[in-house]
């Protein structure tokens, strides 16, 4: 058990997908204007990640990886070259299943969070944690445990940025750096601040 | 007089059109550049751009993944645009983008194995590399191939330069070196320098965007609200 807490604590705040692997970028840019949209996004994020993580081991360990069709016998067969394209798969057909979900219980969630549903798809973090999983070589529990704290990271993440832009609107900032180059700088002390927990070790 | 010359121009472009090198095609191929560059100003690819920046010779390999993917599907997508039914072709240009990326992680492991391995999730992660099919969405669905393929290639070297730009700065700060030889002489590290830890991590990498990003809005003038 302790070990599964570790590994999630690791993966929400030491090893955060978005602060320090920088994966999922585009749409914590694009969605951190408002603290309610990126409060759906987070929480689209943590959900898609929770199944798409262990989903993706699932078929990384029966058919793809090396040896894994044993069980239908090819021993040798190693299908892990198309990790990325089954991966992608998995991902699109899970958020397009998020998608219908939202627009039938939150029509109002649906159109704030209008085109950025789809782009989850697309969400460096999605692809990201699942290739990791295979990288870290984690076992089913295990990658379980790192899909749902790596979207709990995003959400953090994502949650305290909405609400520092959302403090920001009334300040005076130049000119050049508004927008855009103001956030990259805030995140940059946002994975500072981050980065002290990496003392902590369960 | 103004809108003849106007007139004029436009009449030249138009007989100027089936020229490969035309002023509509060069400015598709140098606009991404510098004037609407992908990074800073139509911020897409964020999330790959930073993470492979530790070292120069990484950077310069992703650099070039990345060119050939997005100029590669560009072309693709644009030959395709007609086929594609609209309502699935999220799915469609993810296929191909994923099957151009399985073809260069495949290269790089066989070529280029010690790269690919610091490279390491991140070549996969040039599927969703939002200016692949950022590009694929606004631009190669509605053009001809030739003015796709420049656009890919454009902005792949405006990725490429930020890319090469960021990670200079990091590792020369963060290592005080370039392309793995050492730059700052020993005497400076026997005289109290010290190499700065942070470049090396990733707030480095933020902040540092950050102040490129400032510095060029400066210069082109372009502001947002």
């Amino acid at each position: 058990m302790e070990h599964y807490i570790s590994l999630a604590v690791k993966a929400i705040f030491v090893e955060n997908i978005l602060l320090a692997y920088f994966l999922g970028m585009c749409s914590f840019l694009a969605v951190s204007k408002r603290v309610e949209t990126a409060l759906g996004l987070g929480l689209a994020v943590i959900f898609v990640l929770t199944i798409t993580v262990p989903t993706d081991w699932l078929i990384h360990k029966y058919l793809l990886a090396d040896g894994a069709l044993a069980w239908a016998g090819f021993p040798d067969v190693d299908l892990s070259f198309l990790n990325f394209i089954s991966f992608i798969a998995v991902i699109a057909a899970m958020v397009q299943l998020v998608e219908m979900f939202i627009d039938k219980f939150s029509q109002k969630l649906y159109t704030a969070l209008g085109i950025f549903l789809p782009l989850i798809a697309v969400n460096c973090a999605i692809l990201g944690a699942s290739l990791f999983m295979v990288e870290r070589e984690y076992n089913f529990a295990e990658s379980a445990v790192f899909g749902f704290s790596s979207g709990v990271g995003f959400f953090l993440a994502i949650i305290s940025m909405a609400a520092i832009r959302q403090k920001l609107r009334y300040s005076n900032v130049p000119d050049g750096l508004r927008g855009l180059g103001l956030t990259m700088l805030i995140t940059g002390l946002m994975a500072l601040a981050f980065m002290s927990f990496s003392g902590i070790s369960l | 007089m103004a809108e003849t010359d106007a007139a004029v121009e436009k009449k030249v472009e138009v007989k100027k059109k089936e020229k490969l090198f035309s002023k509509k095609n060069r400015r598709t191929l140098s606009d991404p550049l510098s004037d609407n560059n992908p990074i800073t100003l139509q911020v897409l690819g964020i999330c790959s751009a930073l993470a492979v920046t530790v070292q120069v010779n990484t950077a310069l390999v992703m650099s070039l993944a990345v060119i050939a993917v997005l100029a590669i599907s560009n072309v693709a997508i644009s030959l395709l645009r007609n086929l594609i039914p609209s309502k699935i072709r999220i799915i469609v240009e993810l296929a191909v983008v994923a099957t151009l990326v399985i073809l260069v992680d495949q290269v790089l492991k066989a070529y280029l194995y010690d790269i690919s391995k610091k490279l390491s999730v991140f070549v996969g992660l040039i599927i969703t590399n939002c200016i692949i099919l950022g590009r694929a969405e606004a631009f190669a669905l509605q053009n001809k191939p030739w003015p796709s393929f420049l656009d890919g290639l454009g902005n792949g070297l405006g990725y490429a330069a930020i890319l090469i730009i960021v990670a200079i700065g990091r590792e020369f700060l963060g290592s005080g070196s370039l392309l793995g030889y050492q730059i700052i002489p020993d005497g400076w590290y026997a005289a109290g320098y010290e190499n700065m830890g942070l470049m090396v991590l990733s707030p480095g990498a933020f902040i540092l965007l950050g102040l490129i990003i400032w510095g060029q809005r400066v210069i082109s003038k372009k502001f947002e609200q």
